[in-house]
């Protein structure tokens, strides 16, 4: 008896365990703690409810993690990886972001999940912020949608406008058309287009990918069909795309995004001073200019075009 | 994107490798207890656990995301989009696998070798163990399949963990992140990576199910 633990065993673990240890010892700066989130809004809660003004100055207690519960946009276009590094070297916060679909984010703001949205799909903004689960909605940027699509253009709607003639043409044609169908911003507008033009869309040729726009994307290139999409996703992603733009002129592809912060006085354990760090960052010359600047050198034109402190209805560039 | 890749690989190894050794520190005296020990609603828990390795991992991602999110009921923790998180949800994901394949490896020993054993005045710690021994195949089996289930799953880990860069984003969300963005070639590198990490670690397991006198 005695002989122990057998040597291949013991090695093996002695593998898995330094592993653990070098991991353990790599993250450990990385990892918050989970004392933290609860700590910070008890000592600067009144921030964020107080008025504009006041919530223009970044709080010094900032810290601790911060939940940003933002579009597929915004990540897939790689905005927010240039954004979230400069905004965590001027503050002790910790951005960690959530990236679904507009309806999803806003999910998670209105259950206290998130601390700030970054989103875009005003109707459903406006509910949240009616229901007072949302404070300091502010205009952040826009950018424009577009329609793409093959570039044999099935359906001749190529330069086509408004647009709902362009998805009426899809429709009659019974072209493919591949939809987001996860309730984001993108499939909000789109749904509004297909309202206007008075069409309820079914069929084989209407495919619901469920998913973010970069795969959304993929699947419309593969299925040689139309998809609505926004400008910086399209741009950042379309040299592994076999698409064409079609439809791109016209006011009602407008696309909207806006900054909310979660109302404390409904989730108090929210991040509050973080959430407003980093809403007052984005609106800031600096993160304006950044937003502005993003993607120019790349693609030749801007991917998002700030907005801060203007009026929506005269954003429009002809 | 090397710094990157070895930062992501590092948490891999430390997520699952943790997740494993707590599946194995819950799930082995769990399925050992079930082999050997015969009461009243065996067959009934050896379904439950059965059943419980066709849990879909997104699933168990789901229910953990409900605990830990801040309207949740463990939402004080804080545990929300942290490798803690994922952790916990692929422990779900991995017991029942220990589980099962303890209870169905010690379950096929011949049962008089316990009674041999209890003949000769093993104590219960020293019976287990030898069982242990002598079912190493089946055991050995056991872990593998347990890693194997929880450092290839990717909704738990996209849930729960949320794919943050720097924080949570392990091999396999990484590979939702390329794909997304259309750069299948860093796909499928990312891939290949999981694949090496992957038989290493099995190769030595595997090694050590296999030595001894052939049978």
């Amino acid at each position: 008896m005695g002989t122990g633990i057998p040597g291949a065993v013991r090695r093996a673990l002695l593998v898995v365990t330094i592993a653990i240890l070098a991991a353990c010892s790599g993250a450990a700066p990385g990892t918050a703690s989970p004392g933290a989130p609860s700590a910070a809004p008890a000592t600067v809660a009144p921030t964020p409810a107080s008025t504009p003004a006041a919530s223009e100055a970044p709080s010094p207690a900032a810290s601790g993690d911060l939940i940003l519960a933002t579009t597929t946009s915004t990540q897939d276009s790689g905005l927010l990886d240039v954004l979230v590094p400069a905004f965590e070297a001027t503050t002790a916060c910790k951005v960690k972001t959530v990236a679904v679909g507009s309806g999803a984010a806003l999910k998670l703001g209105e259950e206290g999940n998130a601390d700030v949205l970054m989103v875009h799909s005003p109707a459903a903004e406006k509910t949240l912020m009616e229901g007072g689960f949302g404070v300091n909605r502010q205009l952040l940027m826009h950018n424009m949608f577009l329609v793409v699509g093959p570039s044999a253009d099935p359906a001749g709607i190529s330069g086509m406008t408004p647009t709902k003639d362009a998805f009426t043409k899809i429709a009659d044609t019974k072209s493919t058309f591949v939809s987001r169908g996860d309730g984001s911003g993108t499939e909000t507008k789109e749904k509004a287009i297909w309202k206007a033009a008075g069409i309820t869309p079914a069929g084989n040729w209407y495919v619901q990918s469920g998913q973010g726009m970069g795969p959304t994307l993929q699947i419309a290139s593969e299925k040689k069909g139309y998809t609505l999409t926004d400008k910086a996703t399209w741009l950042a992603t379309k040299a592994n795309l076999d698409l064409a733009p079609m439809v791109e002129k016209d006011p009602v592809l407008l696309n909207i995004y806006h900054m909310i912060q979660v109302n404390p006085d409904k989730w108090p354990k929210v991040n509050a001073a973080c959430a407003a760090a980093f809403s007052d960052f984005v609106l800031s010359a600096d993160g304006q200019k950044m937003i502005g600047e993003f993607g120019v050198a790349e693609f030749g034109e801007q991917l998002f075009v700030p907005d801060a402190g203007k009026s929506e209805d005269n954003l429009i560039t002809p | 994107m090397t710094s990157d890749l070895v930062e992501i690989t590092v948490l891999s190894l430390a997520v699952s490798g943790a997740a494993t050794l707590i599946s194995l520190l819950i799930g082995l005296p769990i399925g050992t207890w079930l082999a050997l020990r015969r009461f009243r609603s065996r067959y009934l828990v050896l379904s439950v656990v059965n059943t419980g390795m066709a849990l879909p991992p997104v699933v168990a991602g789901l229910v953990v995301a409900l605990l830990l999110w801040r309207s949740g009921i463990l939402g004080g923790l804080g545990l929300m989009y942290t490798p803690g998180a994922m952790v916990i949800a692929e422990v779900v994901i991995a017991v029942p696998v220990v589980i099962g394949l303890t209870a169905a490896g010690l379950g096929q020993l011949d049962p008089r070798l316990h009674l041999q054993l209890q003949g000769l005045g093993a104590s219960r710690w020293q019976t287990v163990w030898w069982l242990w021994r002598e079912a190493r195949l089946a055991l050995l089996a056991a872990i593998m399949a347990a890693f194997g289930s929880v450092i290839s799953e990717v909704g738990a880990a996209m849930m729960v963990g949320g794919n943050i860069a720097h924080e949570t984003r392990v091999l396999t969300t990484a590979i939702v992140l390329e794909t997304g963005r259309g750069e299948f070639g860093n796909a499928i590198v990312l891939g290949l990576v999981l694949l090496a990490l992957a038989f290493m670690i099995n190769g030595v397991l595997t090694w050590a199910q296999q030595r001894g006198p052939k049978r």
